[in-house]
């Protein structure tokens, strides 16, 4: 456990989680909750949960914000009905 | 604005009830904690057991895929008919089947990178990529037992690089690779591979997924290279559901349920 390390991370991710809860763009929401899923990737990596850390490399930060954004190209804003 | 508010307050309660919470932890690292003393309330903890024990009982040096696959094999099991059962969820809330869909959103796109310029680069980037992430993928689910990794992990690898190809090229070329009848017989092909992992011990006349006595079949040395094998087969049907099920979400958000266009 690097202290120093794991304050930057934490900060950082403070930083993802505020951007991506205030941006206006749901597609940057998107891609910084990416940024936000990659960031405990690593914090996990560094703790030595190394098979959650993957789990959450490929599942949050990759194939997830696809979904996010594949779901998010193909809605609109106000609803048709 | 009194949503938000209402919201805030929401949000900072929770956040008081789940520090205080925190309260009760061991920190990091402590010694004296039940994880890592191996004591528990007076009696010797489990952790203490899968530390010492496992790998004499599996012959798996990586104790994450011994716990998940063997001594958790139940959790594992219904883990992936979660899976299963929400990419089910999906398909029958967005899959359409009708014949003039005029809901198709944009140009409807070729069904090959070749002699499109624009996306030539691209395109043959992902063609060199996807081979090696795929190789990967299978690395990450069969190795799994001695180093991180294993049937989930590798699985969303594979279906990604199904993604990858869908992103790059089409989502007609993905399909045509991995097609709707292929992603739905593999993701129920996977459940059944882990289950008749589990039924096969029964029918030899031990527990549901209690693999030692598949040493008859497998004909190992000892029960332990038996549960060792069994392991790496409930890793390939976990890979298997979870790849398909990846896949088929795309496929289908990324349509609006159309399989037609794509992102």
């Amino acid at each position: 456990m690097i202290l120093s390390f794991d304050i930057i991370i934490l900060i950082f991710l403070i930083v993802a989680a505020i951007i991506a809860l205030n941006v206006k763009d749901l597609l940057s929401s998107a891609m910084i909750f990416g940024i936000y899923g990659f960031l405990i990737c690593l914090l996990w990596a560094e703790m030595g949960a190394v098979d959650v850390a993957f789990t959450e490399a490929t599942v949050g930060a990759g194939v997830s914000t696809v979904l996010f954004i594949a779901t998010i190209l193909n809605t609109r804003r106000r609803s048709s009905d | 604005m009194s949503p938000k508010i209402f919201a805030s307050i929401a949000v900072v309660i929770t956040g008081i009830v789940l520090l205080y919470g925190i309260s009760d932890f061991p920190t990091f690292g402590d010694p004296r904690s039940p994880a890592n003393s191996g004591v528990e309330g007076g009696a010797l903890s489990s952790s203490l057991y899968y530390i010492n024990e496992s790998y004499g009982d599996t012959k798996v040096p990586n104790l994450v895929t011994s716990v998940l696959a063997d001594y958790r094999g139940y959790d594992t099991m219904f883990e992936t008919v979660v899976v299963l059962a929400a990419g089910m969820a999906i398909f029958a809330i967005l899959r359409s089947t009708a014949k003039d869909d005029e809901t198709v959103p944009g140009p409807a796109r070729k069904s090959s990178i070749d002699g499109d310029h624009n996306r030539i680069i691209v395109g043959m980037t992902c063609r060199l990529a996807v081979p090696v992430v795929q190789i990967f993928a299978l690395y990450v689910v069969a190795h799994g037992h001695y180093s991180p990794g294993g049937g989930f992990q590798g699985g969303v690898m594979l279906g990604a690089s199904f993604i990858l190809i869908a992103l790059a090229g089409s989502l007609e070329d993905a399909l045509g690779r991995f097609s709707e009848r292929a992603y739905m017989t593999l993701a129920s092909l996977g459940i059944f591979i882990y289950a008749g992992f589990g039924a096969l011990p029964q029918v030899l006349g031990e527990n549901f997924l209690d693999y030692g006595i598949l040493q008859k079949i497998f004909l190992t040395d000892g029960p332990e290279m038996a549960r060792s094998h069994s392991m790496l087969g409930v890793e390939i049907g976990v890979a298997l559901t979870v790849m398909s099920i990846m896949f088929a979400m795309f496929a289908n958000l990324s349509s609006r349920g159309t399989l037609k266009g794509g992102l």
